[in-house]
């Protein structure tokens, strides 16, 4: 189909690389003898496990719950005894381990019972969403964020587009592209099962389009087809966009298939959209159709250190030791084993580093095909960066300000807008690892604010108890006054007759010592501190109380 | 296990910043060539020796900083510094005039700075300056172009303008030959209308001129292959031939006797060389895009202002400089609106 689409700023055109892996079909890789779950695959709360050491568990079984809103739950991928919860390497950029479940598989793959399959036109909307977060499914292409929550945007924003983002624009990655080719059917089933889910009661239906980068015609064929033979051209369109990294940023997407933009700190449900990635589509499909919790997930494993880069269907938890020997890995010439693509992956170290749900590529790459980093020279501001920037940024005024650690000029430059894509720094001709000086400031700032928040809170109840101290001070003077008074009042009551304004005086003084104590508070409190606007309105408000 | 552990990305194109100046250098060729085939041997000989002088100083500032001479040395920025002072001197240029120049701009404009991509000003233009401040009588003596130099239209031999620029052994002078430019021409034209200008100076007649055309034209094809290979946008050049050719012809509209036509300011000195080898220099320049808009318009307002109503015949190192200066600022004013946000106040 034809659409007006838009571009989008900068962008660049690596070498795709991406028929290494499309030679032979999706396999099923074998089951390994270990499989390590984390308990942390997805953004948001860490799963609860709800299984001990020597459980026994069935192929889908719950084996940890989520915990909280944003979070999911985990099934065990195949059948066999929990070895233990214990710490161990997972795919993070911070390189640190998470909180994981080993289970020893049995190798019998054992299905436990499974969920009851659900015809979706005929439930509720409430219970498909409590089908998918049962099913523990989390995005499957980038971040992982639970894909329930995303199906339940709030009721201000009114759903009228679905995008489905079959861009794949990293290069290497074949995941979604194999995925179309083959399996198209639930791909476009789970896409029909989505579309429904947002559409609101008595409303028209979602327009649902799914962005395909043109470097993929047969796949995109094939859904095209598939539509046709399920009679939903007037629902879902194909649409081939033009290749080019990064199109399957979430923002770029939304801004090439429709011409909006994300409002600066909102979500996509702001401006009507929701964005789901290809591979959700089909786990929602197989979570509700099927009855199938999201166990398993297709993963392309390429890289020139393999001899049989493909794409493998293969279980939550497998070692990628497992899948690189399945590969043929050839160890001598393995230089870079990188989770995801070559423009924002994950490099790992450890080969027992599990696939999780969000894993679509594990790159082995050689020191030929993806060179180590060359040394970096001056900046020459020749703005190439700027030019290639999809965030409209200015690259090398951040790179300046993150280096000299000016940190208010960088968010004045919008830092935070930086989606590091990694396209200014493949274009710089000084090879300035960019990037690594955003993350290094982003890092930096987000320490600040912590400490901020920290020391504000601190500060805070500093003087909310010096504030009480002085109040209570000023209260126990006074009742030693009145005390002293009252006293004195008893001597003289032998003497004079009693005044009738001695109360009334008496509270009045109380008042001025309270108010002279809160005085010194507040005066000390300017001297120490510059506060807030908002704090210091409180305490002002809290005063004239 | 011994894998690379570095964080993304891990592609990047190949070619550096030293490929990058190579191809500017690559790009004076036209320009230079016709020079040496008009004017003589004389702004090869500069080229020469402006580039020994430019990296020999580099050499020297990078040894003095501890720096590693091949790795800084191969981004070729200082051949790039030497070249253009080679191109911008007059052909006669002495030897020490362009070492004065060369030296200074390498070691003071450039390394004092904090070496490339920290010098505000760029070096080439003020090491341009001094000598122009400092050497005025040297600086303005341009020559005769071809066929106008002696009577059998030849340029002068190689060796005895090798002589004039290092005079150890002879005493050569080519005083007969030297001739001001076409602009200085005009700049001193007294009294007398344009037309009589043109007609009365040598520099002026239709031989002469037409070699300054194709010294400009050679520069104007360098920069479109620069252009073409996309070493640098279009919007800084574009903005400042714009600007300079709008202004001047509604000034030369209004009265075509006091003012210089379009064509004279477009073809009859640096512009080209400026536009597209001197404005162009990133370190130096504003950065965004609308930034580079502001930056090359305000320097074609620079040296149409300056031509016209200032001291110097010609005007391109001044308004370069100048907004060499103010471009940190219009960096301030002139950024993109970024992905999501509302426009900028
Ligand atoms: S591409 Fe590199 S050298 Fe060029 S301006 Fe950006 S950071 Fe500087
Ligand atoms: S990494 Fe950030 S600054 Fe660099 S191109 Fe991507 S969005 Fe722009």
């Amino acid at each position: 189909m034809n659409r007006g689409l838009r571009d989008f700023h900068g962008g660049i055109h690596p070498p795709e690389n991406k028929d290494l892996s499309t030679q032979v079909a999706i396999e099923t890789a074998p089951i390994p003898d270990k499989l390590v779950l984390p308990l942390q695959q997805h953004v948001g709360q860490q799963s609860k496990a709800l299984v001990s050491e020597g459980d026994y568990v069935l192929k889908g079984q719950l084996i940890a719950a989520a915990e909280g809103y944003v979070s999911t739950a985990l099934h065990a991928p195949t059948s066999g005894v929990i070895a233990s919860i214990q710490n161990a390497s997972i795919p993070h950029p911070s390189g640190l381990s998470g909180s994981c479940i080993i289970i020893e598989s049995d190798r019998k793959d054992e299905w436990g019972k499974r969920l009851q399959p659900l015809d979706y036109e005929k439930v509720d909307v409430s219970e498909l969403l409590k089908r998918i977060r049962e099913a523990g499914i989390a995005g499957l292409g980038g971040a992982g964020f639970p894909t329930s929550v995303k199906l339940n945007p709030s009721a201000e924003n009114t759903i009228v587009t679905l995008i489905i983002n079959a861009a794949e624009c990293e290069p290497y990655i074949t995941a979604d592209d194999m995925l179309m080719r083959e399996r198209s059917e639930q791909v476009i089933k789970g896409i029909q099962i989505i579309a429904h889910m947002l559409k609101p009661v008595g409303c028209l239906p979602v327009e649902c389009l799914i962005g395909i980068e043109d470097n993929k015609p047969e796949a995109a064929e094939t859904l095209e087809q598939t539509v046709k033979q399920l009679h939903l051209e007037h629902e879902i369109s194909v649409v081939r966009i033009p290749t080019k990294y990064p199109s399957g940023g979430e923002k770029q997407l939304i801004q090439i298939l429709t011409g909006k933009e994300v409002p600066n700190g909102g979500i996509p449900a702001d401006v009507g959209i929701v964005c789901q990635n290809l591979g959700t589509a089909v786990a929602v499909y197989k979570a509700v159709a099927l009855g199938e919790p999201l166990i398993s997930r297709i993963t392309t494993l390429t890289g020139r250190a393999l001899e049989h880069p493909k794409n493998l269907e293969v279980l939550i938890g497998t070692p990628i030791r497992s899948l690189l020997n399945h590969c043929g890995l050839q160890q001598i010439k393995l230089n870079r084993l990188i989770i995801g693509g070559p423009m924002m992956g994950v490099t790992i170290n450890d080969l027992d580093t599990p696939i999780i749900k969000s894993t679509n590529c594990v790159l082995a790459s050689t020191s030929e095909e993806l060179p180590n980093p060359t040394p970096q020279q001056a900046c020459i501001r020749c703005g190439m960066c700027a030019e290639a920037c999809p965030a409209s940024l200015l690259p090398q005024q951040l790179y300046w300000y993150s280096k000299t650690k000016d940190f208010d000029k960088a968010l004045n430059h919008n830092l935070l807008d930086c989606i590091e894509c990694g396209a200014c720094t493949y274009v710089c001709p000084s090879h300035i690892p960019l990037v690594q000086y955003y993350r290094f400031a982003k890092g930096e700032i987000r320490a600040q604010e912590h400490d901020h928040t920290k020391s504000e809170h601190a500060k805070q109840r500093f003087e909310a108890r010096q504030h009480r101290l002085a109040e209570e001070a000023a209260q126990k003077e006074a009742k030693r006054r009145e005390r002293s008074k009252a006293a004195k009042l008893r001597q003289q009551k032998a003497t004079i007759p009693p005044h009738n304004s001695e109360s009334e005086s008496n509270s009045e003084d109380k008042a001025a010592v309270i108010q002279a104590a809160l005085e010194r508070v507040k005066s000390k409190k300017d001297k120490t501190s510059k506060l807030t606007p908002e704090v210091s309105n409180g305490s002002a408000a809290r005063e004239e109380e | 296990m011994n894998l690379l552990s570095v964080s993304s990305p891990h592609l990047t194109r190949t070619g550096g910043t030293g490929d990058v100046m190579l191809l500017v250098i690559l790009a004076t060729l036209p320009g230079l060539t016709a020079l040496t085939y008009f004017f003589g041997w004389g702004n090869l000989i500069n080229v020469v020796w402006a580039t020994t002088i430019a990296v020999a100083s580099e050499a020297l500032i990078l040894k003095l900083r501890g720096r590693s001479l091949g790795f800084y040395l191969r981004d070729y920025s200082a051949v790039v510094t030497g070249v253009l002072l080679g191109l911008a001197l007059p052909p006669f240029a002495p030897w020490w005039l362009t070492l004065v120049a060369v030296s200074f701009a390498i070691i003071i404009a450039k390394h004092l700075y904090g070496g490339l991509g920290n010098n505000l000003f760029n070096p080439a233009m003020i090491g341009y300056a001094l000598v122009l401040i400092a050497f005025p009588v040297e600086m303005t003596s341009w020559i005769a172009p071809r066929s106008l130099a002696s009577a059998t239209g030849e340029i002068a031999p190689f060796v005895d303008t090798l002589n004039v620029i290092f005079p150890f052994h002879s005493t050569t002078t080519f005083d007969a030959m030297t001739m001001a430019t076409p602009l200085d021409a005009f700049k001193h034209k007294g009294d007398l209308t344009a037309e009589q200008v043109w007609a009365a100076e040598a520099v002026l007649s239709a031989k002469s001129w037409m070699a300054w055309q194709f010294v400009s034209l050679g520069y104007l094809i360098g920069g479109a292959y620069l252009l073409y290979r996309k070493v640098f946008t279009w919007h800084a050049p574009i903005s400042m031939l714009l600007t300079l050719a709008l202004i001047s012809a509604a000034f030369w509209l209004y009265a075509p006797n006091s003012f210089a036509s379009p064509q004279l300011h477009l073809l009859g000195g640096a512009t080209m060389l400026a536009a597209f080898f001197i404005i162009t220099d990133p370190v130096t320049s504003a950065t965004s895009v609308k930034g580079k808009l502001i930056y090359g318009g305000l320097i074609g307002l620079l040296i149409f202002m300056i031509r016209t109503w200032g001291n110097y015949p010609d005007a391109v190192a001044f308004s370069v400089l100048l907004m060499n200066f103010a471009a940190p600022f219009i960096d301030i004013y002139s950024q993109p609106r970024t992905y999501g946000h509302k426009i900028h106040k």
